[in-house]
């Protein structure tokens, strides 16, 4: 991997931002009631509609509002939430970490779980276990990840008790420390668990496929003629090629599964985005909206990113044309 | 499912492999086409389930017992012989509810794949035939469209136009396309190199000529199979924005049906458990055909 190949591939990036920050003016400005009543709602007091319309400029030319507006957004400055009055960007971040670490739980947990399982039923294609494995994938995979939740819910916690069935924490539970990182992370296992399913399912799948294919080529044929034994081969011949386009699948998820985090966090009571994204809709508290919208989208960019610089370190036959 | 490559496994991934080569799919293959894809069974499970759907959500009207939003019995009643998937908090039939839900999602998914085959093919063909330049352009606009975070965008377009089916489909139409335009593409930039495209432009075929008679036809098979693929998954996201009480307040979807069984789970779980089993089986369905189609027609190895 050259410097080139990274400054090029970071260069990609800044048109990607400026259209991600378009598309979020174009939806204000095309909104029903004109921009100022996306922004501030439509029952704000004169003060405020005057407050929010200097702040993004809604009285100069539409290129001048275009730059304001993109110079707030890329200064983290979303403008106020009108429902509760203080500025967006501190209402998304209080809400933020409980859904990273669901979705992050998810997101390690399915790529290990997925690298593996799909490595397993390769290893022994079309035996019963790999028909089990595959079956499994493309049933998760066509599953709404709500139901999965709301299934999850029925059998595993309403009926047997095993998991708690709402929230994040026990009320009145321990509020600091070991006991409390315990206590969070049982009520962590199951919504990661189903929000992790459908991730499985798709790199299982992958892995799978890939493995295969490996397996069939002429190198690890000539590793297994030199003697390596069958798991050496799998895994350091086979699987280690096969897990470059996995290495992709997984980088082009974050968006899917961010989106799948905020559907699990309202089966399971998880105090993360979602609470706030809905009442948002609900009010129409666009800066709110425009916040999340806009932090996904950098996330998803981020991600690609990071998955193409990976990729051309893990793969030397990577070269940026 | 496809032997080897797991089609619908990377329906999202930001690099698509063209579906390979169809050129030679002429009209009596096509019917040998249906013979081989029911041959399977995962083709033939696919193409079941897929027309099932269907079937139901054009006859919604004589399949339904009832009026889905109108009660038809007690209030929050198990499946029983008069009600086969059970009632609601207001007792109304579930079942009729279901089988509405299925031309909510037909509608759905048609008017959205029209859209995306539409912008989809358009520019995979500009893009793939015209190539310098113009292709350069148009691959950056589909990679953005790509990381583009439709479930969150949707969300942001109900939030300000308020929802209702039609933005639902504006929506996940124009921010679906880009993978089928990079299949598309694929698919053009090597037709256009096959002798018997050279020899229309030797005979004098104008671009478009050519492009209408001789490229697009041969590349529409690929577009089609990734479009199942892909339906699939627009058919998941309507579903969770059903769920979250996003979709149009007027229809029942299947979405919205789990999403208003989700406060009474502890007391009647066939409020959630039908309504998931249609869903399923519908994406289900979508991503075997795609499956099949894709092993059949040869592509992605």
């Amino acid at each position: 991997m050259t410097g080139r190949y990274v400054g090029r591939r970071l260069l990609q990036v800044l048109p990607t931002v400026a259209g991600i920050v378009l598309v979020g003016f174009l939806l204000i400005h095309l909104a029903p009631g004109g921009p100022i009543i996306a922004l501030a709602g439509d029952s704000g007091d004169e003060e405020y509609y005057a407050f929010m319309t200097a702040k993004f400029g809604l009285d100069r030319p539409l290129p001048e509002q275009l730059a304001t507006y993109a110079g707030n957004v890329l200064r983290g400055d979303l403008g106020v939430s009108y429902i509760q009055g203080r500025p967006a960007i501190d209402v998304i971040a209080e809400r933020l970490p409980a859904t990273l670490l669901l979705a992050g739980t998810a997101l390690v947990g399915s790529s290990v779980a997925g690298v593996a399982l799909g490595a397993w039923a390769a290893a022994r294609a079309h035996s019963i276990r790999d028909l089990a494995v595959t079956s499994a994938a493309l049933v998760l995979y066509a599953a709404p990840v709500f139901w999965l939740g709301q299934l999850a819910l029925l059998t595993l916690a309403l009926r047997t008790g095993l998991f708690p069935v709402q929230g994040m924490t026990t009320a009145g539970g321990p509020e600091t420390g070991l006991a409390w990182a315990l206590d969070v992370a049982r009520h962590l296992a199951l919504p990661a668990l189903v929000l992790a399913s459908q991730e499985v399912a798709a790199v299982a799948r992958l892995t799978r496929a890939g493995v295969l294919e490996e397996l069939a080529a002429d190198h690890v044929r000539t590793a297994l003629a030199k003697g390596l034994s069958d798991r050496r081969v799998l895994v350091r011949h086979a699987l280690r090629r096969a897990l470059l386009p996995v290495v992709t699948v997984i980088g082009s998820r974050p968006g899917h599964l961010l989106a799948g985090t905020i559907v699990v966090e309202v089966v399971f009571g998880w105090p993360g985005l979602s609470r706030l994204l809905l009442t948002s809709v609900q009010t129409r508290d666009t800066p709110i909206l425009l916040g999340i919208f806009l932090l996904v989208a950098a996330t998803v960019v981020l991600a690609n990113l990071v998955t193409d610089l990976v990729y051309g370190w893990l793969d030397p036959r990577i070269r940026y044309r | 499912m496809a032997g080897s490559t797991p089609a619908s496994a990377i329906a999202d991934a930001t690099d698509v492999a063209p579906v390979g080569r169809v050129g030679a799919l002429g009209r009596a293959p096509r019917r040998r086409l249906l013979r081989r894809i029911l041959q399977t069974p995962a083709g033939a499970a696919g193409v079941s389930l897929t027309l099932l759907v269907i079937v139901v959500g054009l006859l919604a009207d004589l399949l339904a017992p009832t009026d889905p939003l109108v009660p038809a019995g007690p209030p929050l009643a198990p499946p029983s012989p008069a009600h086969l998937m059970g009632t609601d908090a207001l007792g109304r039939d579930l079942l009729s509810g279901v089988v509405y839900g299925a031309r909510t999602s037909l509608v759905v998914v048609f008017a959205t794949g029209a859209l995306v085959l539409l912008i989809g093919v358009t520019v995979g063909t500009v893009s793939g035939y015209r190539g310098g330049r113009v292709d350069d352009a148009l691959m950056r606009v589909t990679e953005f469209f790509q990381v583009l975070p439709r479930f969150f965008l949707a969300i942001m377009a109900i939030a300000l136009f308020g929802p209702g089916l039609d933005l639902l489909v504006l929506v996940l139409g124009l921010t679906s396309w880009a993978t089928l335009a990079r299949v598309v593409r694929a698919e053009v930039l090597s037709l256009s190199q096959r002798e018997f495209v050279e020899a229309a432009r030797a005979s004098g075929a104008s671009d478009t000529r050519i492009v209408v008679l001789e490229i697009l036809p041969n590349a529409l098979p690929a577009a089609v199979v990734y479009l199942g693929l892909l339906l699939a998954q627009v058919l998941l996201l309507e579903a969770s924005l059903g769920f979250l009480g996003l979709g149009d307040p007027n229809l029942v979807s299947w979405g919205y049906l789990a999403g208003q069984a989700q406060r009474f789970l502890r007391v009647a779980w066939w409020l959630s458990f039908f309504p998931g089993v249609a869903i399923a089986f519908a994406v289900l369905g979508l991503n075997l055909l795609g499956d099949a189609l894709t092993d059949v027609l040869g592509g992605r190895r």
